[in-house]
């Protein structure tokens, strides 16, 4: 298969990543390339074949149900690119 | 003496020949004269470092010492550590210093090892070749104008250039393994759960497994030993009861120490394009095996050609469900100039990210969206398992399986930039361990034509790491190839 312009910036807004027109063209010729690499997959039968979505087969543990972190709210937002008042600061969403 | 793998160190350290302070100052003065043109660290610490010698001496006379005290290490920039830049070789963590320790990093601190820097690395783990880090490619100390392998470029070229002993790794398809190949010195990837991922900024959580690189076998089994070890702040760490890997190296054994040992060799390793001379030196490391006692056996892995395919779906979807974190909010860059939250995020990413970690996290976006999960995710899933079923047959009739780690040995710089596909199949004979989560461990077994590098892969079934370590140790024990170091002359007068 191969992208079109269209797939590649709908892509692009999924991800969340700005793709100019310019940058468009290497991208997709490029992402054109692996999708040609993994559709080799599509015509392998794999009927009742159980998915490995791991490579270990345990449970994920659990634990009691109670606080075991300590508040380190200052040493984590020192890394923040904006901060005030201990608040995360983004861009208003709401006027 | 400061350039001898740890084991002898250890000894020098322990009968009070060699304080940690000299041979700390010794590696230190030689990363100064020899490290700039490789761009291996992006972090050096002096200060800091001497500080952790004088307490690894301190504890060396106070009789509480463990092999590693006092021994120098260098980590991936992966791997988050306390007080260090840890960025990840990435724009988007350029100026993050991390607030906490890696597991792997707290481990190896206990046990008095001392740190001197972080390594440089491919962008976010993602390559293989070191030549995608925001802060510029490592260089191969056999010949600058060829790549170290990737991820874990830095970590290896250090150890090669014998700028440190020891380094740590993180291996996802390869990263240990391929570049301790093009770089000739031993990576091992240890089975997945065996060391916690805690503090490994997370590349593709299925698969990521932090590991030693080393000179020698024995020197990588007591990294591992300090490494491993449960977790709970990792689920998936394996609580197990603690294992000493170095127990099947004590000298002797015979002249035939491997006897028992039937090595299995995949079929299918001969349609995949080997180099002649990583052919014929893998070759001559099996002659060797046989003459330790050791029997080979055809194995099969129909399934092979696929697990680079089923790689670049798994990875890439947990990639870019990770990197999602990544959004200019609570860390790491932000764009200066946007319109809006969404604009925001989109520029961030856009200025942040790479050209390759871009590419994956689009290809993971694809191959998790509706209308596609089935198709490539869950397919992957499924392919993952026949290989995964493969390897557990070959492993009836084999204890472990060789070949050669990488088809080739290094390539130039440049030479794969352009096309990606051809960059990912470096990753033909390593992406099956990550897959199965089996160890592995890269060896090296000699040279080719341009006096490059070959590697040698041993693989085992999960939780073989002794195992597979007193095979590539009765393998160094009867030849030289891990002793052999760069010139240095190339590295002095690139300066």
């Amino acid at each position: 298969m191969a992208l079109s312009s269209d797939d590649v910036l709908r892509l692009a807004h999924l991800a969340r990543i700005e793709i100019t027109p310019a940058e468009g063209a290497e991208v997709r010729q490029k992402l054109d390339r692996i999708f040609e690499l993994i559709g080799r997959l599509r015509a392998i039968d794999t009927h009742g074949v159980v998915p490995m979505a791991h490579a270990q087969e345990v449970t994920l543990p659990l634990r009691e149900d109670v606080v075991t972190e300590n508040d380190q709210h200052d040493l984590y937002q020192v890394l923040a690119p904006a901060v005030a008042h201990g608040l995360y600061l983004v861009p208003r969403v709401l006027e | 003496m400061v350039t001898a793998p740890i084991a002898s160190l250890a000894q020098g350290l322990a009968g009070r020949r060699l304080s940690s302070v000299e041979l700390t100052t010794a590696l230190l003065d030689r990363v100064a004269a020899l490290g700039a043109p490789l761009n291996a660290f992006l972090a050096l610490d002096r200060e800091r470092a001497l500080a952790q010698a004088r307490a690894a001496d301190a504890r060396l006379a106070a009789g509480d010492a463990t092999p590693l005290t006092g021994i120098p290490v260098a980590h991936k920039d992966v791997l988050m550590t306390a007080g260090w830049k840890t960025t990840c070789g990435s724009r988007m963590l350029k100026d993050f210093v991390a607030p906490y320790s890696a597991f792997v990093v707290e481990r190896l601190a206990d046990a008095g090892m001392v740190l001197i820097g972080k390594t440089n690395m491919d962008e976010f783990a993602m390559g293989s070749s070191s030549e995608s880090s925001y802060f510029g490619p490592v260089r191969n100390p056999w010949h600058l104008d060829y790549v170290p392998g990737g991820s874990s470029g830095g970590s290896a070229a250090a150890v090669a250039a014998r700028l440190v002993p020891a380094a740590t790794g993180t291996d996802t398809g390869g990263s240990i393994r391929q570049p301790a190949a093009l770089s000739g010195v031993c990576g091992l990837k240890p089975t997945y759960g065996v060391c916690s991922r805690y503090g490994l900024i997370a590349f593709a959580s299925s698969l990521d497994t932090p590991g030693p690189f080393a000179q020698t076998a024995v020197d990588c089994a007591l990294l591992l030993n300090a490494m491993a070890g449960h977790d709970s702040r990792d689920s998936t760490s394996l609580d197990r009861p603690p294992e000493d890997y170095s127990r099947l190296l004590r000298p002797g054994a015979g002249a035939k120490p491997l006897t028992n040992l039937r090595i299995g060799l995949p079929r299918e390793y001969n349609a995949a394009g080997i180099d002649a001379d990583v052919a014929a030196a893998v070759d001559a490391a099996l002659a060797e095996f046989r003459s330790l006692g050791a029997t080979t056996v055809d194995v099969a892995l129909p399934n092979l050609d696929l697990s680079v395919p089923v790689y670049y779906v798994i990875a890439p979807a947990e990639a870019s469900s990770n990197l999602a974190r990544f959004d200019g909010v609570r860390y790491g860059h932000r764009a200066a100039k946007y319109d809006g939250l969404a604009d925001m995020y989109q520029k961030t990413r856009a200025e942040g990210f790479g050209a390759e970690v871009k590419r994956r996290i689009l290809v993971g976006t694809y191959v998790l969206s509706h209308g596609y999960y089935d198709a490539y995710y869950l397919k992957a899933q499924q392919v993952r398992r026949l290989i995964a079923d493969d390897f557990q047959r070959a492993y009836r009739e084999c204890d472990v399986i060789m070949g050669p780690t990488t088809p080739t040995a290094a390539f130039r710089l440049g030479a794969k930039s352009d096309d990606p596909v051809q960059m990912y199949l470096n990753d033909i004979f390593t992406v099956a361990a990550n897959l199965t989560g089996a160890p592995a461990i890269s060896i090296p077994c000699g040279f080719d034509r341009n006096n490059l590098p070959i590697g040698l892969q041993i693989q085992g079934n999960h939780f073989a790491e002794a195992l597979i370590l007193n095979t590539a140790h009765r393998f160094q024990q009867a030849t030289d190839w891990h002793t052999r170091e760069p010139a240095t002359m190339a590295l002095e007068s690139a300066r």
